[in-house]
């Protein structure tokens, strides 16, 4: 199904919509149609990085990387990063022992808290990594997550 | 056609917070289905958000990011009435726009 | 002589630290789950089952709006409070499923086979049950459970469900009971009710549907009872079955008063 049908499906979308999904915005908008393949495709921390076109990373205190330290369920492990460092711009969460290390880029305009909140998996117990480009420059923080095995379901 | 995405969006102090589930399968890649032959990969890749034609947040992903995807996140500039827009484009070409009406604060 | 009784020195003073490591562990455990409250992905089923249960489908081309789930014709909200329960159309004993095949043959005219042909959803193929069972559950949010043991069937229904939680079978000799009948047991890191102690079970029974993160889906009582009968290595206990439904009847008694915080989300 081509876009505009799925859009026209999705219920009255907006000329807005149309032209977001159409990937018309404003230049410098992350939006388009482009995806990192090099990046999804590392397998540790430091080869992510270089794909994402960084040099290096400063561990940094003023990221707040919040996560339960047990994942009752490695499929789902919930995870928020707010970034407390001036001119934040994106933030990449990445999952060390991930069959693929790289998990999400944010790119956070202005105006945006340098905040995002989701749902990670994890194939096992594993640092993760908050990484924050702020200024041109890479910073992170990294916690360990367990994920234990099954129990039942109840 | 996927199933539409709830969005929440709500005034919190002078901010609109946001909070989405998309229905979306996530497949990586990696799973055999029951006759052994692995499924491929189905996932997400692009997400974007505007309001008032603004993009406020978007997002690359992988296929780690769970199953029936959740994201939580915060801009400014937003009032209640106004529309945020959220659009997903996944490795298929598959792609889905809801919107939400900010609600006053929660 | 010496080193055995050292040996269970050494382990009984571990007890307490490992005691106070499962606490630590549980708070972590609860601490996850409360992260997942915020936003369930059952909401996305909820979603998909109202629209199920509003399109017109089947050979008679009409929506399941005047099925009666023992409310009256159409009424959903509060109806899964009291279910299961007996209804004089089918002179059964049902819970939610076994109607809403009751209303997919009469009201949609699919057959029986066609209605219980995809009960639980596998990655590969969704089941509408699960979206309905979704939809129906979230219409009884935050009421209190009411399952009724009072007509002679329910009563049977009752009886027949006590004896199968205690009865000991299969190649583990296990019941019901065996996990489920003693406060404080657990499988690894999962705690495990006591389905007969109304203070577990007017939290537990009635968070059910639920949103299993393990399975990407929405599981209903029905499933979760295959579950614990293919982990038990019993026979199979079939959809919507006397056995599952008698089941339900008796651990809707301890479980009755609780407030149904469905569709909820698991392990």
């Amino acid at each position: 199904m081509d876009r505009r049908e799925a859009l026209k499906a999705g219920g009255g979308a907006s000329v807005l919509a149309l032209a977001a999904a159409a990937g018309l915005f404003r230049p410098g908008s992350a939006f388009a149609q482009e995806w990192n393949k090099a990046a999804f495709d590392t397998r540790n921390f430091a080869d992510t990085l270089k794909a994402l076109g960084g040099k290096s990373s400063t561990e940094s205190k003023d990221i707040q990387f919040t996560a339960p330290d047990i994942a009752e369920n490695g499929a789902v492990v919930p995870i928020s990063v707010e970034s407390g460092i001036p001119k934040t711009q994106a933030i990449a969460i990445l999952i060390e022992k991930n069959p693929n290390t790289l998990s999400a880029d944010f790119e956070i305009p202005a105006g945006t808290d340098p905040f995002i909140g989701t749902r990670v998996k994890m194939a096992e117990t594993s640092n993760i990594y908050a990484l924050v480009l702020a200024d041109g420059k890479y910073f992170h923080t990294v916690k360990e997550i367990k994920v234990t095995i099954g129990g039942c379901g109840g | 056609m996927a199933d539409p995405m709830r969005i929440r969006a709500s005034m919190q102090g002078d901010k609109v917070e946001v909070k989405v589930l998309m229905a979306h399968d996530m497949e990586t890649g990696l799973r055999k289905d029951p006759d052994g032959k692995l499924v491929p990969a189905h996932f997400i890749r692009n997400v974007g958000v505007t309001h008032g034609g603004r993009t406020v947040l978007s997002a690359q992903w992988g296929t780690s990011i769970s199953r029936n995807p959740f994201m939580h996140f915060r801009f400014k500039g937003g009032k209640p009435g106004d529309k945020v827009t959220i659009t997903w484009v996944d490795n298929k070409g598959d792609t889905r726009t809801d919107e939400a009406v900010i609600s006053a604060g929660g | 002589m010496g080193l055995p009784r050292l040996l269970i020195a050494g382990l009984l003073a571990l007890l307490p630290l490992a005691a106070a490591a499962q606490d630590s562990t549980q708070k972590e455990i609860e601490r996850y789950r409360q992260m997942l409250a915020e936003g369930n992905p059952a909401d996305l089923f909820e979603a998909r089952g109202e629209e199920l249960w509003k399109t017109k489908r089947g050979p008679k081309n009409a929506s399941l709006e005047q099925c009666d789930l023992g409310l009256g014709a159409g009424v959903v909200k509060g109806a899964y409070a009291r279910l299961p329960r007996w209804f004089a159309d089918t002179d059964r004993v049902q819970d939610l499923e076994s109607r809403l095949v009751t209303c997919m043959t009469t009201l949609q005219g699919y057959t029986v086979d066609e209605a219980m042909k995809n009960p639980f959803s596998s990655p590969d193929r969704k089941s509408d049950m699960e979206a309905l069972a979704s939809y129906v559950a979230g219409q009884s949010r935050g009421m209190k459970l009411d399952v009724p043991i009072v007509h002679p069937k329910e009563r049977e229904a009752f009886a027949i469900g006590e004896q199968l939680f205690y009865r000991r079978a299969g190649p583990y000799d296990f019941a019901c009971a065996s996990c489920h009948g003693e406060n404080g047991r657990r499988i690894r890191l999962q705690e495990l009710p006591k389905l007969t102690d109304p203070k577990d079970a007017q939290k537990i029974f009635t968070t059910w549907p639920a949103y299993r993160v393990s399975q990407g889906t929405v599981r209903t009582m029905e499933h979760r009872l295959y579950d614990c009968y293919w982990q038990m290595r019993h026979p199979q206990i079939d959809y919507t079955s006397d056995a599952a439904i008698d089941l339900m009847v008796f651990m809707a008694k301890y479980a009755n008063g609780g407030e149904i915080a469905a569709p909820g989300l698991k392990r």
